[in-house]
């Protein structure tokens, strides 16, 4: 018998009581290098509790270890770059809004910068503000919307209902400013849609309630978290990535900050007025989930003294300054790189223009799609049980890993 | 008293005048229904057979032969366990009701909501379950999956009906009353670990292995301090676990140890949370649980919160007196005849208890398999130790 044709046992043969010879099985152990029946393959996802979206992720266990991670995205992927190249600029805004559910705002703003950026414009002073205030509100939201995932993921509700009972603050905060909850279609090219000073919704009013709401309110879930052992011996010392592999794998954000990376766009290349508000950023150098969990909690802290001091400026600028001004529908034609520090990390734009009213191509950067591909050093001699605290720490969104 | 058999009580005319009457008050009620209501079905039965076959005595001789002594106790049997089984079912019932309102509402939601304060949810998420499909994996060994499923189901209602409401409310009273209660609670992982195999899902294998290993590691201390409270009682029969309780003072006060012990480890015994690891929901999906579908992930749901119920009625009877109130004599106000006031203390302490349970599940995360059985062998069971050493202390001194 030739060597090549007894590769894959004979299973259908085997079942009907064939004999399994040694030689087949020494075989089959040469060929898949060992015979892994301590190992096995668990295939988290698409459709499971710890996926918060649509992705996979397999991971190989031994016995409750995991020994590889394999995560597999682009379930979601509806070729969101391909169809920004057949819409005109401001038809463009709306479908940022889509590229992530807990905050839209964001990429939104972002698409508008990299426009302005290329349009060579800078924006009046109000509107700068006001989308400060809108990125904060959002990575308000979005932080909730993680901590209440982490909530579940640790197995306790309570966790989860009061953070998104504060995250529903934050949205109404969303509909007072532009009206609606989550795909907002607020920044434009050349400033926002609306200006803040209503008298029917009362934004800044309620902005500053809602603020000092929240100061007492955070301290709620930081209570109810960090001074039970339950909570906090699932989150210290698992998932350790070291500063140099989170550098070197393209990490950024909170999960970077974590490990003792002290870098952050709003801060170190700021754009808008993130350069006149006055703000810490949160560096912890442990490296582990709890880390990350505490760099992400300390932001919100921060982003609430953005907003206060972002509202206070608007208010002193009033009633009558511009926050709009009137932007050419064509972008010269040219290549442009805009960066922002989203609520998980770095996301970047690169427009390339060719002097039309279409973009000639929009490719995203999106900070998970980079982040999540770091699943392997941090899984890797965990336990099972460990597996979602530890991805939650990434703060998964697949609107805009698979565009 | 020897119990040898179930028949040796049928044959006597009236089974309360037997030495083998093992029950309580409970039983006369079914017994006078099942009497009259069998001497309707002979009557008519005996006049349906005579309309078919007149001139003839072969419908007396049915309806005698039917409606005597020892099918009346029969039927009376069956009727009794049937409302001792409604009994605790509607217990549970309103357990099951406690955890989702008081969950809602410390967790800033509202809760049930069908029916008068939201108890009729339980009875609309059982129809639900029934109307739902029942799906199942082809590669699953078919036989295993069922019968595991109805075997932990089965011992779990089982064990709930064991457990007394009162002196006058139980199924048998005898010796090993609170032996039997826990050999059944000890079947469990067993039959967790089989039907996570059976189903052929990694998950449910996963879960079933955690389930064993996690029970196993808490059944231990948890039967040291049943062994230790009986040694300081001096008998394994529940009524006079109660009895003495009311006579000396609750088992809590020597047991305080055992008290708190015993709490987390039921606690972990009927998986409830932080202990819910085997049905871990965020890795495991349902754990053993996975496969099973329909009516069966209804009930076994249900049979959870019977074990939990279990859990607190065992309590109550080993530490906290039952269904007596310390220096008040129920008996003597003359309430018990026609109200069931002992039967209403008893459930109201195990609803205490079970509202412990559920501001532990309130505020605290999944504990971690390594850390449960950590806590389990290393934590526990010295306390288990300890608590039999106070107590042999107090047995020896003649305190007790």
């Amino acid at each position: 018998m030739a060597q090549n044709e007894c590769q894959i046992p004979d299973t259908i043969a085997i079942a009907q009581g064939a004999e399994v010879t040694k030689e087949m099985v020494d075989q089959y152990n040469a060929q898949s290098g060992q015979m892994d029946m301590d190992k096995m393959w668990i295939i988290m996802g698409p459709q499971h509790p710890f996926s918060h979206g649509l992705w996979t992720l397999k991971i190989c266990a031994d016995g409750e270890i995991v020994t590889d991670a394999d995560p597999i995205v682009g379930y979601l992927h509806r070729g969101w770059e391909k169809e920004a190249e057949n819409r005109t600029y401001p038809k463009i805004i709306p479908m940022a809004d889509r590229l992530c559910y807990a905050a839209s705002m964001t990429y939104t703003h972002l698409f508008c910068m990299t426009c302005e950026k290329a349009l060579g414009i800078e924006v009046p002073e109000k509107a700068k503000y006001i989308r400060i205030v809108a990125d904060e509100i959002n990575r308000l939201q979005s932080h909730l919307m993680w901590l209440a995932a982490v909530g579940t993921d640790l197995g306790n509700y309570t966790a989860f209902l009061w953070a998104s009972r504060e995250r529903e603050y934050w949205m109404d905060m969303n509909i007072r400013l532009c009206g609606a909850r989550l795909t907002t279609n607020y920044p434009r090219i050349g400033g926002v849609r609306n200006d803040v000073f209503d008298e029917s919704t009362r934004f800044l009013r309620d902005l500053y309630r809602c603020c000092d709401h929240f100061d007492k309110s955070i301290w709620e879930l930081i209570n109810l978290i960090d001074n039970n052992s339950t909570f906090t011996s699932r989150m210290i010392g698992n998932g350790i990535i070291s500063r140099e592999r989170c550098a070197n794998l393209g990490i950024t954000g909170p999960a970077a900050r974590g490990t003792g990376i002290d870098y952050d766009i709003r801060r170190d290349d700021p754009y808008d007025n993130y350069d006149k508000v006055d703000f810490e950023v949160p560096v912890l150098t442990t490296g582990d989930s709890y880390a990350r969990y505490m760099v992400r909690m300390e932001e919100m802290i921060q982003s609430v003294k953005i907003i206060r001091q972002a509202a206070k400026k608007i208010e002193a600028l009033g009633e009558k300054a511009p926050y709009r001004l009137k932007v050419p529908s064509k972008i010269p034609a040219g290549r442009t790189f805009c960066k922002l520090e989203d609520p998980r990390g770095e996301s970047m734009m690169y427009l390339v223009s060719d002097g039309s009213d279409q973009p000639y191509r929009l490719k995203v950067r999106s900070p998970i799609f980079v982040n999540v591909s770091s699943s392997k050093d941090l899984l890797e001699g965990c336990r099972i049980a460990d597996v979602p605290v530890i991805m939650a720490m990434i703060d998964m969104c697949l609107g805009e890993t698979d565009r | 008293m020897a119990y040898s058999s179930i028949l040796d009580w049928i044959v006597y005319d009236n089974p309360m005048e037997s030495p083998f009457y093992p029950f309580g008050d409970a039983y006369n009620l079914p017994y006078d229904i099942a009497y009259k209501l069998w001497d309707i079905i002979g009557g008519t039965l005996a006049w349906l057979v005579n309309l078919i076959l007149p001139d003839t005595n072969v419908g007396l001789r049915i309806s005698e032969w039917l409606v005597c002594t020892q099918t009346n106790n029969f039927f009376a049997l069956v009727l009794f366990m049937v409302i001792i089984f409604l009994v605790a079912f509607i217990a549970v019932l309103i357990s099951l009701w406690e955890e989702r309102k008081v969950l809602g509402r410390t967790m800033d939601r509202r809760g049930t909501m069908i029916g008068m304060w939201g108890f009729l949810q339980c009875v609309a998420d059982g129809f639900k379950t029934f109307m739902k499909d029942n799906v199942q994996s082809t590669r699953a060994d078919k036989m295993t999956y069922i019968w595991t499923a109805s075997l932990i189901i089965g011992t779990s209602v089982f064990i709930d009906c064991l457990i007394p409401l009162s002196g006058r409310w139980f199924v048998v009273d005898y010796g090993a009353g609170i032996l039997i209660v826990m050999g059944l609670y000890a079947l469990a992982p067993f039959l967790i670990l089989v039907s996570g195999w059976a189903q052929n899902n990694k998950y449910s294998l996963i879960g079933g292995i955690r389930a064993a290993e996690m029970m196993i590691s808490y059944e231990v201390p948890m039967l040291i301090i049943i062994a230790t409270m009986c040694l300081l009682n001096g008998s394994f029969n529940i009524n006079d676990f109660v009895n003495n309780q009311y006579d000396t003072v609750w088992y809590i006060i020597p047991g305080i140890v055992g008290f708190i012990t015993f709490l987390i480890c039921s606690t972990a015994e009927s998986e409830r949370a932080p202990f819910d690891l085997a049905e871990a929901e965020s890795e495991l999906v349902e754990g053993w649980q996975t496969e099973y579908s329909g009516m069966k992930w209804g009930l076994i749901m249900l049979a959870d919160y019977m074990r939990g119920a279990t859990s607190c009625g065992m309590i109550v009877i080993l530490f906290l007196g039952g269904w007596t109130l310390p220096f008040i004599d129920l008996t003597a106000t003359g309430w018990t005849t026609w109200w069931p006031v002992p039967e209403l203390v008893f459930l109201l302490k195990a609803w205490i208890v079970f509202f412990i349970m559920i501001m532990i599940r309130v505020g605290v995360g999944r504990v971690r398999t390594d850390s449960i059985l950590n806590l389990g062998w290393k934590v526990f069971m010295p306390l288990a130790i300890l608590n039999l050493v106070i107590v042999l202390a107090l047995k020896v001194g003649g305190i007790f």
